[in-house]
């Protein structure tokens, strides 16, 4: 089978997923089933994309972009779209980041969802997440790429507003899709741009006219690319589109770590290095993408600092990373963005899986402040949890630790103004390491909370299920899982799925070691052979400088975390009382909430509320549809009057017209 | 004579058997009523037809009173049809077209 046949198939898997799913469960299945199914179907896709990455690696260098066409979606005079998808180095590499880390994920979900009512359903909805999602990176035009972004978005919210019967899940999808689809617009208009000056909607024919059409900094290949951003920014939650993204976290665990850590928010990330062609016509744009990701990983890191909600801290560490991601992509250092983004996949995925198996041992509540001392209660996932923060810290000889100074060494070596990224990047990383210790040390250490005491007797202790957002007790047809505490590392696909990730998050980065080897670097070559940044790489005594010194900020950062999060532990309350001002101010996400609310969303519902107690109630209902039936109600009273039953005012009536008629016709005569 | 007097007469009565169809609510008056009235007609159709000297006045003058017997005997029948029913015998009462 050739490379695009097992490209189909990765595709095909998910989908068929997806189908048996939604119409099998009326044949009524025994328990589990449902998750098994889904978790086989990712399974194949991922064992598919390993079909195609062997396929690939025997093509030659120069032959490794292959586009395969199911069928014609349009054909117009000078355009033609396909149903086509792009099996390339850079796809096959994200296939395998996205069913990999799926299907882990799907995994753990068996056993997490497990005691809730719409088990299939999400089953369902997760297979489809994932068939958008790998459609999105296999799209070998622009169509089927907005195709798959717009389906990634829908799943998205879906999977967000899963528990629909709690209000704030089904404003948090609401929220998260009214971005996405600005995301949307984005990339539909730069789409067109492209189209409307290279005739071409494939990515081959806009890259291979882009050189001719658009010249160097062209002011509409500046548009394009920004609004290419725009979509970028929207789906990968960076500055100023990532408000959604902390209060995605509404969805249930499993879904936070598949969603909005280890896949969907990347496609920004993999939208990016698709494009890199067009970014480097266009460095202005570039330059704009790693300034706003230099920005958003300081901004994301300052506030993840502060939030006491354990899912939305670890989510503000996910805007953080990505924007190292972006960042990387757009100093055109690709290998190493995608490297991160790979590594990332394994440690956010397995902190969240972590982090779900902490808030269901506490019955659903996410405050750390509530936490502390699950040490002994869980010890696998007290393990698990510390790799992938070892990970995030970049902790020496993680994965994070390379893949994260990598980044920064090639963003020095670009040389000029680019340093300040790198010192924003460096000034991230230290705070990254405190954070990520700060959730470890209030969650792990410390006296053990009552909850963890109960675990640690064996006791499965009940706690009536409550809307961990606002403490209202919980409808409990929506099933929410944390009832009962059995889920709480206690059953085997829990372990089995944070296992592999915590082996991956600590020892993956060995393969791009600076001197040693250039795995990735190396198998995404063929993609980035154009770039003409392809051949720059900083040399292996400045990235070992790098590495040195990312690793002293990361251990500064953890120990700083040690010491006033263990040693003294009340030099926090202290601070926070001291720089009540400073602490207010990230612990509101530094207004941005507040700042869209004032300026969008209040004003948007005040025209709403005018247009309809005004608008509708006075003019249209008042006025034209009002007016119209004034004057049919005037009219026919008028002719119903007429009609009074008496014969003989029918006969008057009769005689007077008659005697009318005569009266003219001679009157006319005359 | 001139012809004017029979349309004078003829006129006459007419009004009368216009009026009492408007102002009369026994049916059977006003049955009688729109026989004055058909006949006045027929009495300036005659007098046309003599001013002429055309035979075709005084035929459709004959036609109008076949008509006229066959209106009677409809109005006639509903009027009985009401009375075996027990209905008010009052042009007034009935109503049942009032919008």
């Amino acid at each position: 089978m050739s490379a695009t046949s097992y490209g189909w198939l990765v595709l095909a898997f998910p989908l068929a997923g997806t189908l048996i799913i939604s119409f099998g469960w009326l044949r009524g299945w025994p328990a589990r089933w449902p998750g098994w199914i889904a978790s086989g179907a990712i399974l194949g896709a991922f064992l598919s994309s390993i079909g195609a990455l062997v396929q690939l690696q025997q093509e030659p260098d120069d032959g490794r972009s292959l586009v395969d066409s199911a069928w014609t979606y349009v054909a117009t005079s000078n355009v033609r779209v396909d149903m086509s998808i792009l099996v390339d180095p850079l796809s096959v590499f994200m296939c395998l980041v996205v069913s990999g880390v799926s299907f882990l994920i799907h995994v753990y979900s068996v056993a997490y969802m497990g005691g809730d009512r719409g088990y299939t359903r999400y089953f369902a909805y997760l297979n489809y997440f994932v068939f958008s999602m790998l459609l999105l990176v296999l799209a070998a035009n622009f169509v089927v790429l907005i195709v798959g972004w717009a389906f990634v978005g829908a799943a998205s919210y879906l999977l967000i507003s899963y528990w629909y019967r709690r209000e704030t899940a089904a404003t948090a999808g609401i929220k998260a899709f009214v971005i996405n689809v600005i995301g949307d617009v984005g990339l539909v208009i730069a789409a067109f741009l492209l189209l409307d000056r290279t005739n071409a909607l494939d990515y081959a024919g806009v890259f291979g006219h882009a050189h001719q059409a658009f010249g160097h900094n062209d002011t509409t290949l500046v548009i394009a690319c920004l609004l290419l951003l725009v979509g970028a920014f929207a789906k990968s939650a960076q500055l100023p589109l990532h408000t959604w993204l902390p209060d995605a976290m509404e969805g249930p665990t499993p879904v936070s770590a598949l969603i909005h850590a280890a896949t969907m928010v990347t496609a920004g990330v993999y939208l990016i290095a698709r494009m890199h062609p067009l970014f480097e016509l266009a460095p202005t744009a570039a330059d704009v993408s790693a300034i706003i990701g230099a920005a958003t990983l300081v901004f994301a890191a300052s506030v993840a600092m502060v939030v006491t909600d354990l899912k939305r801290s670890i989510a503000y560490s996910t805007i953080s990373q990505i924007g190292y991601m972006v960042m990387g992509v757009s100093v055109f250092a690709y290998a190493a963005g995608m490297f991160h983004l790979m590594t990332h996949a394994f440690f956010k995925a397995l902190l969240f899986m972590g982090a779900g198996s902490v808030i269901s041992a506490m019955g659903g509540i996410q405050d750390m402040d509530r936490m502390g001392g699950f040490r002994k209660a869980m010890p696998f996932t007290f393990v698990a949890f510390l790799c992938g923060a070892l990970a995030l810290a970049a902790f020496p000889l993680t994965s994070g630790f390379f893949s994260k100074d990598e980044i920064l060494a090639f963003t020095i070596d670009r040389g000029g103004w680019f340093w300040i990224l790198a010192i924003a990047g460096y000034l991230g990383a230290a705070l990254t390491a405190f954070y990520a210790f700060r959730m470890v040390f209030r969650v792990f250490w410390g006296a053990p909370v009552e909850e963890a005491r109960e675990l640690e007797q064996g006791q499965i202790a009940h706690h009536p299920p409550a809307n961990p957002a606002t403490g209202e007790p919980e409808d409990t047809d929506v099933g929410f899982p944390a009832e009962e505490h059995h889920i709480a590392e206690r059953d085997w696909p829990m372990r089995a799925a944070m296992g592999p990730l915590a082996v991956l998050a600590v020892l993956a980065g060995a393969v791009q070691v600076p001197g040693v080897d250039d795995v990735i670097e190396n198998f995404l070559a063929p993609t980035f052979a154009d770039s003409r940044f392809h051949d720059t790489a900083p040399t292996t005594g400045s990235e070992l400088l790098g590495l040195v010194a990312g690793g002293l900020i990361s251990l500064a950062g953890i120990a700083v975390a040690y010491h006033v999060y263990v040693r003294r532990r009340g030099v926090t309350l202290q601070l926070r009382d001291r720089f009540a001002r400073v602490h207010g101010f990230l612990v509101n996400k530094w207004y941005f909430d507040e700042l869209y609310a004032a300026v969008f969303v209040r004003p948007v519902a005040t025209f709403g509320g005018f247009g309809r107690g005004v608008i509708e109630t006075r003019f249209v209902q008042g006025f034209i549809v009002g007016g119209a039936t004034g004057v049919v109600r005037v009219g026919t009273s008028f002719a119903r009057s007429i009609q009074t039953g008496y014969l003989r005012a029918y006969a008057l009536l009769l005689l007077l017209g008659v005697a009318a008629l005569a009266l003219y016709f001679l009157l006319a005569s005359s | 004579m001139n012809v004017v007097w029979f349309l004078v007469l003829s006129a006459f009565i007419f009004v009368i058997g216009a009026s009492g169809v408007l102002t009369r609510r026994n049916p059977l008056v006003v049955l009688l009523c729109l026989e004055l009235m058909l006949n006045a007609g027929n009495l300036a159709l005659v007098a046309f037809a003599r001013m002429h000297g055309s035979q075709a006045g005084q035929v459709f003058a004959l036609i109008v009173m076949v008509i006229a017997a066959c209106e009677v005997v409809i109005g006639l029948g509903i009027i009985v049809a009401m009375y075996r029913n027990r209905l008010p015998i009052d042009v007034d009462e009935m109503s049942e077209l009032r919008g």
